[in-house]
């Protein structure tokens, strides 16, 4: 029970994470980490783009971009916006995502595949999505061996079952 | 802010039940905090908790991630060591407050 509210405290989040840039996985990791931190039970569902935060085929899990073009809310380090017409200079894509996993690292923030492994030590639970795998041709050993399985959405709903469960979609 | 009689010593608390002098610390009060928690202190939650106390003072920040490179235990162990919440647990076990960090 929180003392200050009178509720009782959540107990299970069920994470899914279907687009594969940067943020939005990393949104996924922080979230389904913070969770297990707490004590929480935390299942992270991998579906469409999102499957490659953990395709460990061509370590793709670990070349994660983020978008330089489209995207309104993106700037330099002086605080000024990047026009859509310089996102898409070669080269700026891989420059700007390099510099956020930099950013990232100085704040203890681990690269994906040991978030991953972080997850799991805790007890959190990684999920691929069975519809979306055979779309991209995947195969359970193109993923990262912290992948607990390859489930339908009927087994994702299985799985969110019990009081105080929160289903969320990064 | 509570003021609480464990183990002899006068010890204040936060709202949040986290001690709010690290100095006031001492290890028969980790013993008492660590009880109320169900949490037996054997060798390595003793590394451990002065290993968070040496880096608090040292004012670094402390993350999950921090105690897995320490080479003390690594992050499973530590979810073993302090189970529900390791950091959470071992910060207010070794009289720090309570962690700020996301990660």
């Amino acid at each position: 029970m929180n003392a200050k509210t009178n509720e009782s405290p959540l107990k299970k989040v069920c994470i899914i994470c279907a687009k594969g840039n940067l943020e939005d996985v990393y949104a996924s990791l922080v979230m389904a980490n913070g969770a297990v931190m707490e004590g929480m039970e935390a299942k992270l569902f991998f579906t469409f783009f999102g499957l490659d935060a953990i395709t460990k085929k061509g370590n793709r899990m670990n070349k994660l971009h983020t978008a330089t073009v489209g995207n309104p809310a993106l700037r330099l380090p002086n605080g000024w916006r990047v026009p859509t017409w310089v996102g898409s200079i070669p080269g700026m894509e891989a420059m700007t995502s390099s510099m956020m996993k930099k950013g990232m690292d100085k704040l203890d923030i681990p690269p994906v595949d040991e978030f991953l492994e972080m997850i799991t030590a805790g007890g959190g639970e990684i999920y691929a999505c069975k519809l979306a795998m055979d779309m991209f041709k995947l195969k359970k050993e193109d993923l990262s061996e912290h992948v607990e399985g390859v489930l339908t959405v009927g087994q994702f709903y299985e799985l969110a079952g019990g009081e105080n469960t929160q289903i969320i979609f990064t | 802010m509570e003021t609480k009689n464990i183990a002899g010593n006068s010890v204040s608390f936060t709202e949040d039940g986290y001690m709010s002098d690290m100095n006031e610390w001492n290890e028969d009060i980790a013993k008492e905090l660590a009880k109320e928690e169900n949490i037996e202190l054997g060798d390595l939650h003793w590394k451990l908790l002065n290993f968070l106390r040496e880096k608090h003072a040292a004012g670094v920040s402390l993350t999950i991630r921090s105690v897995g490179k320490s080479s003390i235990v690594d992050i499973k162990g530590f979810y073993g060591l302090f189970p529900g919440g390791p950091l959470k647990l071992a910060t207010k076990i070794a009289g720090l407050p309570k962690p700020a960090s996301c990660v």
